[in-house]
């Protein structure tokens, strides 16, 4: 392969395992997207790696042709803090499901996102764990049936872009497996944001949760479930455009455009918004009582860690040199014998 | 005021050739600097020196309970001592709880400072002390030196403008001068120290001088001190020296290794007793390119540090005990990934979160086998504080030749020791080569032929025309290449899964994965054509030897010299310790039958070793644990060993292990 020679397409970055997911899956659909848009955001396949934990979603990295760590249940952000922090050089994709992420790997998914390290973070949500066979996941609704579960859920569920934005993440966004378009917008849009990126996508388990997020996956129905977010743009969504998102007091409510109400009453969206908590209202909108929000909820500008660490070795090194071994080994008092 | 002149000492000096001091009071009273500064001094007057700093996990225990007691244990020698000394010679007790806690350190007819003015009744209440020792008879046998301390440090330090509650403070340095005028030591490094540090805060700095010389004027005028002592400097080594704890040999030793092989050092780490030194010490040397990473918990440690290492960083993660165990899943995903890996574990007393400011050497068979599946890899203890530094460059090399991660072991008592280290001369210091396929640089030196897996069918890493780059390919050491991302052409894909040999691809063939398992383990036994010998010192062979590993080497060696001495067989450099620190003495059984051997690897092991243990009719293996390396050497050697086992929270006292070897020989 040159690839300098010609364009990098989306076959150049399909590897030459045999995939294994099961046939339906909405994990196809993520992978597809992936590879038609790594060609596009300018980063030579050498440069990605793409590092995951456990679990269906984590088999993402042996179905690309760059580096790839598949590593243990839930560490993936961990793994790829170690590896941007000596390796600014490099773009770093994390893999993950709402089991691996939100459930065992919680509190490093927190604190890479807190440290803002310029990773980013594929969050598949089926709301089930589909490698072990089908037990309710930390995104289960509330009475969720299956196999752990034969009486119903008893477990509140977790909010992926919650965790996000209160975890002070620089970049949160959310689609759907099968909107491509969409999807791919959304990948690119974290291929170029520097900092810790969250991507939340509703993803189907057609074998243990089929249908979890028919609503939102329904040509028909997604125009009327979903608010696709604009930055800089009133909230408005329907299939005819004709409904709002409007703020009354602190909660969002629905309002038919006409009739004396047009888009200067409703809410503009603002990703760049230096607190989230607008984002935090959109991001918590739940269906069926409002639409939910996909598109860029958040993306804002902060220092990365892996910039700071490495600045601070360069400032160490501007201020006092290069570190001397003989010098930090006889560091203190010393004193001659013979 | 010239020093010279206050040093200038007018009682009779006697010659001693070891003192063993032990500094013991409240958390606050500023014990472990106390002892800190006298190891110091004494290293620079030429001493040979061996600390022990024994303290609580408390941070502030309430103030003068038995709770809060922390010590600090001094021997300085005017020869080579393997040891901070079983008894000591001078217990300074600044309370009633010290003194119950740490009375029974005191030699027979030893000599005792307290602080007389914390004997009262509110201080005897928190110790829980009924009446009070000194007016009960019950120190009759002691050489007993009661300071007013309190209130003379208060005195001595009113012109320097402190309140009263940090002139209480001072007391450590009027303990310490007078223990300065005691053994002749300089006051001068102390003075130094005491200027740099408080150079902020005059009036703290004049305090402490104050207290530090009225200390001292106190030994020389009180009548209770008839003369004082001298320890000459001792015959060591010609070079240059420097003190150094364990865990700063270690920081040393990691920064050494990542230089020597042309790494940047990413050490992924979280809090905990006693490795945090480790840490704190490589966190201030970012000029030479260490990237120290704290994280949120042991596992993202460990993660982070693969993560590194994957992406070519020399990477380190350490803990003890408790934190080993959170590791243990990454710590086999680190076998599976064949990356090279630094764990380093400083044990401390276990199980669960135990003894955390404790030595104990409980955890190697945790870091033996202490993970899923057949997952072996090397495992290398350091000895003492100063062996820290070259079991770093040891284990870096080992674990870059076989691509493989390797555990460090140390422990609290070699951790937070001190000893003079003679600076190695860096130019002399091996590189150690790192090369990775697609860089310039090209494959390392092919070593001797070497035992390989059996139905390997693994080619070069470039072999198999057509196939691409193959990431599980191996070389003669069995290792794989060490591709790193960013490489153009070499794009791969590692994971926890198991591994077709050669491609690395995902493979459940039950076939390769034996092969896989067997591969793993030969490439780790391999380490031994990568180590040494097992060296004997005293007999070839004969009725016993003594088998130490880790911290307890000083100790073992110790106890064996003695016994050869005791007994007048082949070295007669014996000497108990001065000031009657020796041993209950070993009569004239089997002279010069007893040899010692330290083992610095554990897995694996010296390829003579079974043949070491052969020539001996017993074999006695000290451990600070129920018998974990007793267990493994009967297990793969069939040799009765005996064990030896003590779990007390301190290292093993030289007359703990004399006392068996002259039982085994008689």
């Amino acid at each position: 392969m040159n690839a300098k020679a010609r364009k990098p397409t989306a076959g150049d970055f399909a590897s030459d395992q045999e995939i294994r997911w099961c046939p339906g899956c909405g994990d196809f659909s993520i992978l597809a997207q992936m590879k038609k848009v790594l060609p596009e955001i300018g980063v030579a396949p050498e440069n990605l790696v793409f590092v995951s934990g456990i679990g269906c979603s984590s088999r993402f990295p042996y179905y690309l042709n760059t580096y790839g760590v598949h590593g243990i249940h839930g560490r993936a952000p961990a793994i790829a803090t170690g590896l941007k922090t000596v390796r600014p050089d490099l773009q770093v994709w994390v893999v993950t499901g709402d089991g691996d992420a939100l459930s065992i790997g919680g509190n490093h998914l927190m604190h890479a996102m807190r440290r803002n390290v310029d990773i980013k973070i594929l969050l598949f949500n089926n709301r089930i764990y589909g490698l072990t066979k089908g037990q309710y996941s930390p995104t289960s609704l509330p009475g969720h049936v299956t196999r752990s579960t034969p009486y119903g859920s008893v477990d509140a569920p977790l909010h992926p872009l919650s965790i996000a934005l209160g975890s002070e993440a620089t970049f949160v966004a959310r689609s759907v497996d099968t909107h491509t378009k969409h999807l791919g917008a959304v990948l690119r849009r974290a291929a170029a944001h520097r900092g810790a990126a969250l991507v939340e996508i509703y993803q189907n388990c057609n074998v243990y949760n089929d249908g979890a997020f028919e609503y939102a996956k329904d040509v028909k129905l997604r125009s009327d479930t979903l608010v696709e977010l604009e930055h800089g743009q009133p909230i408005v969504f329907g299939a005819k455009r004709d409904k709002g998102i409007r703020l009354n007091g602190l909660a969002p409510e629905v309002v038919p455009l006409g009739n004396g109400t047009d888009a200067s009453d409703l809410l503009v969206h603002d990703e760049t918004a230096a607190e989230p908590t607008l984002a935090t209202v959109l991001a918590r909108m739940r269906h069926p009582a409002l639409p939910e929000a996909i598109g860029v909820l958040r993306a804002v500008e902060r220092p990365t860690f892996d910039a700071l660490v490495n600045e601070q070795v360069e400032a160490a090194r501007a201020r006092e040199g290069k570190g001397e071994l003989a010098d930090l080994l006889r560091a203190g008092d010393t004193w001659t014998v013979g | 005021m010239s020093d010279n002149a206050l040093q200038a000492a007018t009682k009779p000096i006697e010659e001693l050739d070891s003192v063993v001091v032990r500094f013991a009071g409240d958390s606050g009273d500023g014990m472990q600097l106390a002892g800190t500064q006298l190891t110091n001094t004494s290293a620079l007057a030429g001493n040979d020196v061996a600390t022990f700093p024994d303290f609580p996990a408390e941070i502030r225990a309430p103030k003068g309970t038995l709770a809060g007691v922390s010590g600090f244990q001094v021997h300085f020698a005017s020869r080579d001592i393997y040891t901070p000394g079983d008894l000591v010679d001078v217990l300074v007790a600044m309370n009633p709880a010290a003194l119950s806690e740490n009375l029974r350190f005191l030699q027979p007819h030893g000599t005792l400072i307290v602080d007389e003015d914390a004997f009262d009744a509110r201080g005897l209440k928190l110790a829980r002390v009924e009446s009070n020792p000194l007016e009960d008879g019950s120190l009759d046998e002691y050489q007993v030196i009661r300071v007013p301390l309190t209130s003379l440090t208060r005195e001595a330090v009113e012109g320097a403008g402190v309140g009263r509650k940090l002139a209480t403070r001072c007391r450590n340095f009027f303990a310490m001068g007078l223990i300065y005028w005691l053994y002749g030591r300089d006051l001068e490094p102390t003075l130094r120290w005491v200027r740099h540090r408080f150079r902020d805060r005059p009036e703290v700095r004049d305090a402490d001088v104050e207290a530090l010389r009225t200390g001292w004027n106190f030994g020389e005028t009180t009548e209770a001190l008839a003369r004082s002592y001298r320890v000459p400097p001792a015959a060591l080594e010609p070079g240059e020296y420097r003190n150094i704890t364990g865990n700063q040999a270690l920081a040393c030793g990691l920064i050494a290794a990542a230089e020597l092989s042309g790494k940047q050092l990413f050490y992924g780490s979280y809090p905990i007793t006693p490795a945090s030194d480790i840490l704190h010490e490589l966190a201030r040397h970012k000029r030479f390119g260490v990237r120290t990473f704290q994280a949120e918990d042991e596992i993202a440690a460990v993660t982070s540090a693969i993560g590194a290492a994957y992406g070519g960083a020399m990477a380190v993660t350490a803990s003890s005990g408790p934190g080993i165990a959170l590791k243990t899943e990454a710590m086999g995903l680190a076998v599976m990934f064949e990356l090279p890996l630094l764990v380093l574990s400083v044990q401390r007393g276990g199980p669960s979160t135990g003894l955390p400011t404790k030595p104990e050497q409980s955890d190697l068979l945790q870091v033996m086998f202490g993970r899923s599946g057949e997952a072996p890899l090397p495992v290398l203890a350091a000895s003492g504080p100063t062996d820290c530094f070259d079991v770093v460059l040891e284990a870096w090399r080992i674990a870059t030749r076989l691509m493989t991660p390797v555990v460090v072991l140390s422990d609290a008592f070699v951790a937070n020791g001190a000893e003079p280290w003679r600076l190695p001369d860096v130019a002399g210091l091996e590189p150690i080569e790192v090369s990775h396929p697609g860089a310039s640089g090209g494959q390392p030196a092919l070593p001797p032929s070497l035992p390989r897996a059996s139905g390997g069918k693994a080619g070069g890493a470039a072999s198999s025309a057509g196939t691409g780059f193959r990431p599980y390919a191996r070389d003669e050491w069995l290792a794989r290449p060490w591709a790193l991302p960013g490489t153009p052409g070499l794009m791969h894909r590692i994971g926890s899964l198991e591994k077709q040999d050669g491609t690395g691809n995902v493979s459940y063939d039950p076939d390769n994965h034996e092969h896989m398992v067997k591969l793993r383990a030969q490439k780790v036994a391999n380490a031994v054509n990568l180590i040494p010998d097992l060296e004997v010192t005293g007999p070839e062979s004969g009725k016993l030897l003594v088998l130490s590993w880790g911290g307890t080497l000083g100790v073992c060696r110790e106890a064996v010299e003695r016994v050869r001495a005791a007994g007048g067989g082949a070295h007669g450099n014996g000497t108990g310790g001065a000031h009657g620190n020796g041993t209950g003495g070993a009569h004239g059984n089997g002279t010069g039958a007893v040899a010692h051997a330290h083992l610095r690897h554990l897995n694996p092991l010296p390829a003579n070793t079974g043949a070491v243990l052969a020539r001996y009719e017993r074999v006695l293996v000290p451990e600070l644990n129920l018998g974990q390396l007793a267990l493994l050497l009967r297990a793969r050697y069939l040799v009765d060993v005996v064990s030896l086992g003590k779990v007390r929270g301190r290292p093993f006292w030289v007359k703990d292990v004399t006392g068996v070897i002259e039982e085994m020989l008689a």
